[in-house]
């Protein structure tokens, strides 16, 4: 157990390093970050002192661990479009992102599993073929499609809900909140129904076809021989059978849940981490991105860690001591 | 044997067929046979012969779209090919029990063999947890675990793939049917643990009285453990009577060359006999008898009318050598 | 093998008959393609030709609305542009931009597959460790990031012009990793069979001899895999260009059409914004259904 964790922080530590390795490469050899900073006017004295200010002198190793280690303290440098510390744009922007991803991988989850699983046991029923259909349409909408559909009718035809923004917040401490407004509860609709959209319907035919396979094999069919009730085989059985898969699908929707925020916020015009994103690629603000992208990246190899032990906890294959592991098909 | 007259399955005519697009493929056609009970059946044949099909025919498990398109099947004189799923079900595992072939596949990987045994039990038959997990140990000490009290909470990857059959075997003896079909229970394992396989189920069904409708496409394993063997081809019947008749005298031409592939001890034959030739898909089955292209001794009969099984000095052969007229 | 080949065949042209939903995408798609390709001839209007563009036009809706006129079928832009003749043009650019991201991908996922699954050990551990992280982060990301960095590397002036190939580039490479799983995969059943040792006996090199048999082998899968990422090219390219980081306006794809028209949904004007989505929705699930229904009937235990 303890290896296997061990194991995996490792990896996810050489992921992370991979990740700021691209996003220091960014920082340090697109665009020119001290003509950036200094604008029209400066001296040469000026000039290099700010080049030694930023170890821009130094050897490319050196600022490598010199911006791992201020990546590891939050500290990703000033932003050049807002001349604001990355680290304080992010921190406020955090909360309207997650709380906006939140919403969404709770409704796919919510919605998407169990569709997936009844389409995956009845699958002959006319209500599985209309769900099966309507996921064909939902996989082919693409998420800013379906927001400025929603605006279309939601915002602008009837007139029910806010087209953009997040409504009034309250603050908690740091973290801004949209849960404890009817203002903000509102503005959190629309995005997180476009947002969850997409999710949903992937999260539903995955987890039809997983249903499917595991209906198939041997164990199942055993299970029928034996006698045992539809709801143990179906309930018991097959569903347990199916976590695995469906976790690991599961992990790599939340990140594309976090991926695809940056297109639902650009959508609605949310505050959050994904629109200051975009704003920042439009304006060539590179400090802003490669902090985002050492942020998510840094969520992602969190999820994927999580999705590596939820794993652990349902497959007993991976909790024995795996001595002949070469061996070892499933 | 059949010598007190009671049956514990009858099959009648059955016939089971696969809706295609090309047409209804026939996978069994007209087959007929009954198990007394106690009785080791030995079903052989090659693949797509129809015999794994009838298993799965009986126990009311064909995959879809194959289905009984005729006859019937009776289990102590009731029907139970018509039967509702749900009344159907209570009979699978109580009265029929199944033995697979893949020991690796047949158990799920997720749940202890014990969970799997008392959820077994306790379906079937009337008894709380601790009953159910104390008869559950019994039943692996029976089927040769060592060590049941202890092994009862591994899961199935932590056992051998003798050990895994052995489990399987546990399984579905745990209702104590009458009846168990056994679909190659040994084809996946290694040759040095399938003598010990079938000894176990012999010596089992022996204990418990339990029938067994044995499959598999091992002659020797037949001769070895069944009273009496049914011999398929193309889906039907060719042959079917005591195993000793069958095996020393074989009258059909199939059964012959069957025969004739397997080595024998203490005889000076030099060579092994082979048939020529290969089983006819289902969708070209010849008319006549199906087996007539390779048979060596077919005459002008064999090529226009299909033999039904007749009665042989006691066995049952579908082959116009013996019919009326030749 | 040439039996079973034919029997393969009418079995998917059968289930191809089958299914109306899946000849209604084949002829939705052949349309679009042809629509696409014959563009600058079909489109009653070049809607980047000033000289064809009358900003007297502007506004109009579709014709079956009042004030809508007959000769711009859906209705005009706020530049006059016949909205029609846009979404062909842009389907144009939809479908290259897609067509070539996903060639590229293939290229380079069933290069890397082979010799993963040829070279084995060190070479193929890195190359699929890199598929693995890879694939846990979303392709759009993947796409958006490229894209990003291009434009920061390459000049303005010179950004415009090759921006397209960028976008191929970005969306292609974001796709990779599917291909290479599949033919690597193959690949190494392939290896372990006798032909490939008799091969090296014989003097001929196993890497030649081993494409010649794992190929066709692959074909059905990639073909799959390729529709679907075809589909998933489109919206790529649709969702990166609707962000601004895609292809320059001055020729726009069906996402940029999208963009634009989205700043005049508020005022009224929904058909220029409606029309090339619907366009664009279409398009997308004509190709995932002939994608679903071709990974079903070359995959019969599914049915």
């Amino acid at each position: 157990m303890i290896a296997f964790v061990i194991r995996r922080l490792l990896q996810a530590v050489l992921v992370m390093m991979a990740v700021g390795f691209v996003g220091f490469s960014l920082f340090a050899y697109v665009g020119d970050p001290v003509a950036i900073m200094l604008g029209q006017d400066f001296t040469e004295e000026s000039r290099r002192q700010l080049v030694h200010e930023l170890g821009l002198d130094q050897p490319f190793f050196v600022q490598y661990v010199h911006f791992l280690l201020n990546a590891a303290q939050g500290n990703f440098g000033i932003s050049y479009r807002l001349a604001r510390p990355v680290s304080e744009l992010l921190l406020e922007r955090m909360p309207a992102t997650l709380e906006l991803s939140l919403c969404a991988a709770a409704i796919a989850l919510a919605v998407g599993v169990p569709m997936g699983v009844y389409t995956g046991l009845k699958r002959d029923t006319w209500l599985s073929r209309l769900l099966l259909t309507v996921s064909l349409v939902g996989v082919s909408l693409p998420t800013f499609l379906i927001g400025i559909l929603l605006i279309l009718v939601f915002s602008v035809v009837l007139g029910w809900l806010p087209s953009f923004g997040r409504g009034t917040t309250v603050a908690v401490g740091w973290w801004t909140t949209g849960f404890l407004t009817e203002s903000g509860v509102r503005a959190l609709i629309l995005p997180s129904i476009t947002l969850a959209l997409f999710q949903m319907t992937l999260i539903m035919r995955l987890v039809r076809s997983e249903m499917l396979e595991v209906l198939r094999t041997d164990y199942i069919k055993f299970a029928r021989a034996r006698g045992l009730s539809d709801r143990a085989i179906n309930f018991g059985h097959a569903l347990k059978n199916t976590l695995v898969p469906v976790i690991t699908i599961t992990g790599l929707q939340l990140g594309g849940i976090i991926a695809f925020a940056i297109v639902t916020e650009t959508v609605f015009q949310w505050p959050g981490m994904g629109f200051l994103f975009i704003q920042s690629v439009s304006a060539a603000d590179i400090p802003v991105m490669a902090a985002y992208l050492v942020l998510i990246a840094f969520f992602f190899v969190l999820i994927n860690l999580v999705v590596d032990l939820l794993y652990y906890a349902v497959d007993p294959r991976l909790r024995v001591d795996r001595t002949a592991a070469g061996g070892h098909g499933h | 044997m059949d010598a007190n007259g009671t049956k514990l399955l009858e099959v009648r005519n059955l016939r089971v067929e696969f809706p295609s697009r090309r047409g209804t493929l026939v996978a069994v056609d007209d087959v007929s046979f009954d198990i007394a009970p106690g009785e080791v059946l030995g079903v052989v044949g090659e693949s797509g012969a129809g015999k794994s099909m009838t298993g799965a025919a009986i126990i009311g498990l064909l995959e879809p779209p194959g289905r009984i398109a005729g006859g019937e099947i009776l289990l102590d004189g009731q029907r139970i090919d018509n039967l509702p799923y749900e009344k159907m079900r209570r009979v699978r595992g109580r009265q029929i029990g199944a033995i697979f072939q893949d020991p690796l596949t047949a158990l799920n990987p997720l749940y202890t063999i014990g969970r799997q045994l008392v959820e077994t039990i306790v379906t079937h038959l009337d008894m709380g947890e601790r009953a159910a997990r104390d008869r559950a140990i019994q039943l692996l000490q029976d089927v040769g675990i060592p060590a049941a009290e202890r092994r009862i909470d591994h899961y199935p990857h932590q056992f051998s793939g003798g050990m895994r059959q052995r489990v399987v075997i546990a399984l579905a003896l745990s209702a104590n049917p009458r009846l168990i079909v056994a679909d190659e229970p040994t084809t996946a394992l290694d040759v040095s643990i399938q003598a010990q396989i079938i000894t176990l189920i012999k010596r089992l069904c022996r204990e418990h009285g339990t029938a067994v409708m044995l499959v598999t496409h091992d002659m020797g394993v037949i001769a070895e453990t069944a009273d009496r063997v049914a011999v398929m081809y193309a889906g039907r019947i060719a042959e079917i009577g005591p195993v000793r008749d069958v095996v020393r005298r074989a009258r059909h031409p199939y059964t012959e060359g069957l025969m004739g592939s397997i080595p024998k001890i203490g005889e000076t034959v030099g060579r092994l006999t082979q048939i020529d030739g290969a089983m006819p898909r289902l969708d070209a089955i010849p008319r006549g008898c199906a087996f007539n292209p390779r048979c060596a001794r077919a005459f002008g009969r064999c090529r226009i009318d299909r033999p039904d099984p007749m009665d042989v000095d006691g066995a049952r052969v579908a082959c116009w050598l013996y019919g009326e007229g030749r | 093998m040439d039996a079973l080949n034919r029997a393969l065949d009418s079995d998917i042209f059968h289930s191809f008959r089958r299914s109306p939903a899946v000849v209604v995408s084949a002829i939705v798609t052949v349309l679009f393609f042809a629509g696409a390709i014959l563009a600058p001839w079909i489109a009653p209007q070049n809607p980047f030709d000033l000289a064809q563009v009358d900003l007297m036009d502007a506004s109009l809706p579709p014709f079956w609305l009042p004030d809508g006129q007959p000769h711009f079928p859906l209705g005009t832009d706020t530049q006059g542009r016949d909205v029609f003749s846009t979404i062909l043009f842009g389907s144009r650019i939809s479908l290259l931009v897609g067509v070539l991201s996903v060639a590229f991908a293939m290229v380079l996922g069933i290069a890397l597959g082979l010799v993963a699954g040829y070279a084995g050990g060190a070479v193929d551990a890195v190359i699929m460790r890199i598929a693995d992280v890879q694939l846990s982060f979303p392709a759009i990301l993947i796409a958006l990031l490229i894209d990003g960095v291009a434009r920061l590397v390459i000049p303005r002036e010179l950004h415009h012009e090759i921006a397209i190939y960028v976008l191929i580039l970005a969306i292609g490479f974001s796709g990779w990793v599917q291909y290479a799983r599949t033919v690597r995969g193959s690949c190494m059943v392939e290896k372990g069979k006798e032909y490939v040792q008799a091969a090296r006996v014989i003097g001929r090199h196993p890497a030649a001899i081993m494409l010649q048999h794992v190929l066709p082998n692959v074909l059905g899968p990639v073909l799959v895999i390729a529709t679907i990422h075809l589909a998933i090219a489109i919206i790529s390219e649709a969702t990166l260009s609707f962000l601004g980081v895609g292809v320059p306006p001055t020729e726009p794809s069906l996402g940029t059409l999208i963009r634009i028209g989205n700043n005049f949904l508020f005022s009224g004007e929904w058909w220029i914004t409606v029309f090339p989505g619907a366009a664009l929705v279409v398009m997308v699930l004509a190709v995932n259904l002939l994608g679903d229904w071709l990974r079903d009937a070359l995959n019969p235990k599914l049915r």
